[in-house]
């Protein structure tokens, strides 16, 4: 099933990416190509297949309870592009979560 | 060429420790390479030079103080840029991150700095790893050393044509579809993708968490399990790391044999879309295993050819996920006005390639309610249906072999903006990925049409490392034998200078 | 217009629900070594894993496995045998990595219950699932009036929170309690929390930010059997909002429909002030948050014999003391609760174990002690007295040395810090007078200046004792022992 430029626009936006008109007339027909391709996968017969989500099959892996050291707020803060009152000085944010 | 150069890293270590010369001036001598050849080639995107000699330096000191250093004092390791280093920016390729000095070390660095290696350098990858080429770079492509107009291979090109070209002995690179392996075969250099876990992700930025294998490359094998010995090994920082013992890689180099091994030659890996040259180069390695004593059959995989596309949806929906935090909010590139909302969506879109943007889209189409059990959940159905062709392939032989990629290396620009034609690169180095198998890519000779390198790889299970390099070793020791001399020296123009 | 509550039960029936989160009380994050301590100065409790910096990953923190497995035990649940943490993938300043580590459809415990006690009733709340999850970031918003986010310039993060290992806790809608719908909301809010707070796993303090709740309700049509849209609501601070915010959601959704329209699946905001909610975040355009497997993390798969080991070291549990106390002390659920309400059954429980009877502990606690506690503006636990103390003064009426009257003084006197019982006792001189030739002293100068009622006693109106012993305790500063001085002015009289 193909892609629309609409479908494309939107599932930008879900990404948080401001792409330009050019930019969408130019990666929309690219993903429907990719993703035709990719749907391959569904004529793979896999019932009671189950998925891999780890080729490791490792599990219970944990730390104790116990403290690290950490950074101090100088460098947790270095790289920021605004730092105010010893925090991280961001835009304002349009909806509550 | 300085003669420092041109040594192995073994021989160089082996140098440093016997004292006959020091870190620093081997370190010097391959920073002159660099000043002197990576106008050219790009490797780096990084060099410090006052730093790299700083180290060198204090493992002189340490090693006159007669303290006890690790098997690769003094030599020089250039490090992909995509491993967090305390002193060095940090970029992964990315515009985002221009300028991003990390305030942590990656374990895998932390380790080497401690057993007295020299982290000469970063160097230039595909944009987060997603490439095959470093032409999605945001800091422009690097040049295979055999011939400066076509691609070193990606994501790791950096760093293979760093030690292709004779400006590092050793490389560490990431391999998540290949991006070990497919740079080392287009470069004629040794490049292994240990089995998943068995090296450290903490401090190596994620593109695709299930699938992303910090790896080395060196010049020769031995060089190669040198670095593989030095960096392997469990990490509790690191959930999904193995606890187990490094499997004895180096001691497999040093003993390379392969009389009486069952080797497999996987079918489906041939075909269209493969290079003549490219498959002679396998069929005269494969005569080669055999003349050798290995006992060579060959054997089907089935679900391999479903591999490139369940990849495609994996990797992209892992990645999708891991490259959310860059958002201008706490470090990197901040850009545009008005409300964090849209500040977050016009810094990525400045600071991220179209490659990056393609998958990022890619990803969250493939998570999204409603298409999930179509295609995340299908690919990983899929990749189980490929651990199963693995684990009944290797029921019935120790290793399987097939090309490294379809082609030799292509000329920059050839495929820039064909993604699907890009994609195909990774044909046969996906499944190891998907798998979490160990896989390896050993120069076998130059295709007759263009006089490039090829590659053979061999793949392994799990924990199976070693045989690759006992493999590796044989393959490496007759052909040297056959050419008389090694693969590398035949690089025309840049490397004979 | 407006709806009132009642005209609202009138025709339709409740249903709410409660999404509970509550920080851990871990000295570490879920993820990370970083110090989860409150209050610190902003991002001095941050690391590379919390902070979500390129290349970092996470690894779990094996007590606070520990923490949700003793919750989910405490609240009846099933505890899984193999789950793994997911990814919940939204963008928000507050989050560094763009997406939170939960759990979504493989949560830890699944299928409990907590019975709660609400007038007398016992009700059964049924528990969804209990989940672990990291918490978030703090912002201050700057600029807007409020200090919230609507009219704010900017915002400043801090990661300090970020990181903290939280539980999740969802209840299964509960219909059915109709009229007191609010107050069961506020009793499981409550009674969880105390089962929280005795099992140690969190502080559970509303007004600091460690328990959270929100709270779901929706109504039903008198009668239909069908089940309303419902709304979420947030920020919902303390217990008593609890209460108000159900109540005056069901008012509001009961005008909604009345008037004929229909109710938005939203998310709302309470405000303290006003007691009322207001439209938040709509959501109808529901958040697809792409949940996957967490790809960094392995499965957690509890071995059965440490859920065993979990399950046997459990303490007591509300419900459990509730009952023991009620039988042992022969109390109706009534006079349970009013223990509870008062905030004295560790007291009363101390003083019963001190030696004096359920009923003494009882008088003293729930009375003397409570009207204390009030005018001071503290909890009973909060008086400087201990239960010992209380008990030893109760032994010392029981024996006759001390009556009411005086017993009151003695807790007088340890609440001003005047010592002990006994020491009060001693330096006040309030012992009970039983010495005869004392008491016959004070008898004699009664019967003295009360001729006439001395006179009444003797012709045989003995109850005009009583005027007599009242004489002799007020120039005994109410000393002497009653009883003895009545037995006495009658032989005497006799």
């Amino acid at each position: 099933m193909p892609i629309t430029r609409d479908e494309v626009a939107h599932l930008a936006r879900l990404s948080r990416l401001a792409l330009s008109d050019e930019e969408l007339d130019h990666l929309a027909p690219q993903l429907d190509q990719i993703i035709s391709s990719v749907a391959q996968v569904q004529e793979v017969a896999a019932d009671g297949i189950p998925p891999t989500t780890q080729a490791t099959g490792i599990d219970n892996v944990y730390r104790d309870d116990e403290p690290v050291p950490c950074l101090t707020p100088e460098q947790a803060l270095s790289g920021a592009p605004a730092v105010e009152l010893q925090r991280f000085k961001v835009p304002r944010i349009l909806v509550e979560e | 060429m300085d003669d420092l150069t041109t040594k192995t890293a073994a021989e160089l270590a082996a140098a440093v420790a016997a004292g006959s010369v020091s870190a620093a001036e081997v370190t010097q001598a391959h920073l002159e390479r660099i000043t002197a050849v990576d106008g050219d080639v790009r490797a780096f995107l990084h060099v410090n030079a006052e730093d790299a000699l700083a180290q060198a330096r204090a493992v002189d000191r340490r090693r006159a103080a007669g303290e006890q250093l690790g098997a690769l004092a003094g030599v020089p390791v250039a490090v992909k840029d995509l491993f967090t280093t305390i002193g060095a920016p940090a970029t992964c390729g990315s515009k985002i991150l221009e300028g991003w000095y990390p305030p942590y070390e990656s374990t895998i660095t932390g380790r080497l700095r401690s057993a007295g290696a020299i982290l000469i350098g970063k160097t230039n990858m595909d944009e987060f790893a997603m490439g095959s080429s470093t032409e999605n770079s945001g800091y422009g492509p690097s040049h295979n050393p055999w011939d400066l107009a076509r691609v070193p291979g990606g994501s790791s090109g950096g760093s293979a044509a760093a030690v292709a070209a004779y400006e590092a002995p050793l490389a560490l690179g990431t391999d998540t579809g290949g991006s070990i392996r497919q740079p080392a075969a287009v470069c004629g250099i040794v490049g292994t993708k240990p089995t998943y876990g068995g090296s450290s992700r903490y401090g190596v930025v994620a593109f695709a968490s299930s699938l992303d294998t910090p790896g080395p490359f060196g010049r020769t094998v031995l060089d190669a399990a040198l670095l593989h010995e030095a960096m392997s090994g469990h990490d509790p920082m690191d959930s999904t790391s193995i606890d187990a013992p490094v499997p004895p890689v180096v001691a497999a180099a040093r003993h390379g044999d392969v009389a009486g091994l069952r080797v497999g030659v996987v079918t489906d890996l041939s075909g269209d879309g493969y290079q003549p040259g490219v498959i002679s180069r396998f069929t005269e390695a494969v005569e080669l295993l055999e003349s050798l004593g290995a006992k060579v059959t060959e054997l089907s995989c089935p679900h391999f050819k479903y591999a490139l596309p369940a990849y495609y949806l994996i990797a992209p929906s892992e990645c999708s996920s891991n490259l959310a935090r860059f958002d201008g909010m706490r470090y990197g590139l901040r850009t545009g006005g008005g409300s964090a909302e849209e500040v977050m969506a016009e810094t990525r879109a400045a600071g991220f390639g179209a490659e990056v943007k393609r998958r990022i889209m890619l990803g969250t189409y493939a998570l999204s309610s409603g298409y999930y059990d179509a295609y995340y959940g299908k690919a990983q159905q899929v990749r189980t249906l490929i651990i199963q062709d693995f684990e009944a392939a290797f029921s019935q032989v120790d290793v399987l072999v097939s090309p490294v990629t379809p082609t030799t290396a292509f000329q920059i620009g050839e495929r820039a903006d064909d993604p699907m034609a890009m994609y195909l690169a990774d044909l046969c180095t996906i499944p190891s990925n998907l798998a979490g198998n160990a896989a390896i890519s050993v120069p076998c000779g130059l295709a007759d049409e263009d006089g490039l390198p090829v590659g053979l790889q061999v793949m392994a299970p799990p924990l199976a490392d070693d045989r690759l390099y006992r493999v590796g070793a044989a393959v490496e020791a007759a052909f040297n034998s056959r050419w008389g001399h090694p693969l590398l020296t035949e690089a025309k123009g840049l490397i004979s200078s | 217009m407006t709806v009132t509550y009642e005209e609202a039960l009138q025709g339709y029936e409740p249903v709410f629900g409660l999404e509970t989160h509550v920080e851990l009380g871990t000295t570490t994050k879920m993820f990370c070594g970083c110090l989860t301590a409150f209050g610190a100065e902003p991002n001095t409790h941050v690391c590379p894993i919390c902070l979500g910096l390129p290349g970092s990953l996470p690894v779990v923190n094996r007590r606070s496995i520990e923490f949700a497995i003793k919750i989910g035990l405490a609240l009846n649940c099933s505890i899984a045998s193999w789950c793994r943490f997911a990814r919940k993938n939204y963008f928000y300043p507050d989050m560094p990595k763009n997406f939170q580590i939960s759990q979504y459809d493989e949560p830890l415990c699944t299928d409990g219950y907590l019975d709660v006690l609400v007038g007398g009733q016992t009700i059964r709340v049924g528990i969804e699932r209990v989940h672990l999850e990291e918490d978030t970031g703090k912002s201050l918003h700057v600029g807007g009036a409020t200090g919230r986010i609507q009219g704010a310039e900017y915002s400043l993060v801090d990661y300090n929170r970020a990181g903290i290992p939280l539980v999740e806790i969802v209840t299964k809608p509960v219909p059915g309690t109709g009229y007191l719908a609010p107050e069961v909301a506020k009793a499981y809010v409550t009674e969880l929390r105390d089962v929280l707070r005795t099992l140690g796993v969190s502080d559970v303090r509303m007004e600091e930010g460690s328990m959270r709740c929100d709270v779901n309700t929706s109504l039903s049509v008198r009668g239909s059997g069908v089940w309303g849209t419902r709304t979420e609501t947030k920020n919902v601070n303390s217990l008593r909002s609890v209460e108000r915010a159900v109540r005056s959601e069901i008012a509001r959704q009961a005008f909604v429909l009345d008037s004929g329209d229909r109710i938005i699946q939203e998310t709302r905001h309470f405000h303290e002030d006003t007691g009322v909610t207001t439209s938040g975040r709509s959501k109808e355009e529901a958040q697809d948050y792409r949940y996957f497997p967490e790809p960094d993390l392995v499965p957690v798969a509890p071995d059965p014999a440490w859920v065993a080991e979990i399950g046997k070291t459990l303490p007591e549990l509300p419900s459990a003391r509730r009952a023991r106390l009620i039988e042992s002390w022969s109390l109706s659920e009534l006079e349970f609760e009013a223990l509870r309400n008062a905030g004295a059954l560790d007291a009363v429980e101390a003083t019963v174990a001190a030696g004096a009877s359920p009923a003494e502990a009882r008088k003293w606690w729930l009375g003397e002690l409570a009207r204390k506690a009030n005018d001071a503006g503290v909890d009973v636990s909060e008086l400087p007295i201990t239960p010992a103390q209380v008990a030893r003064v109760a032994a010392l009426v029981a024996s006759g040395a001390l009556n009411d009257k005086l017993a009151r003084q003695v807790i007088d006197g340890v609440l001003d810090g005047e010592g002990g019982p006994d020491e009060v006792v001693a330096a006040r001189g309030l012992a009970v007078v039983s010495d005869d030739s004392a008491l016959l002293a004070a008898i004699d100068e009664a019967i003295a200046a009360n001729a006439d009622v001395a006179a009444k006693v003797r012709n045989g109106k003995v109850a005009a004792a009583g005027a007599l012993v009242g004489a002799v305790m007020r120039t005994t500063a109410g000393k002497a022992d009653a009883p003895r001085v009545r037995e006495l002015i009658l032989e005497r009289l006799s």
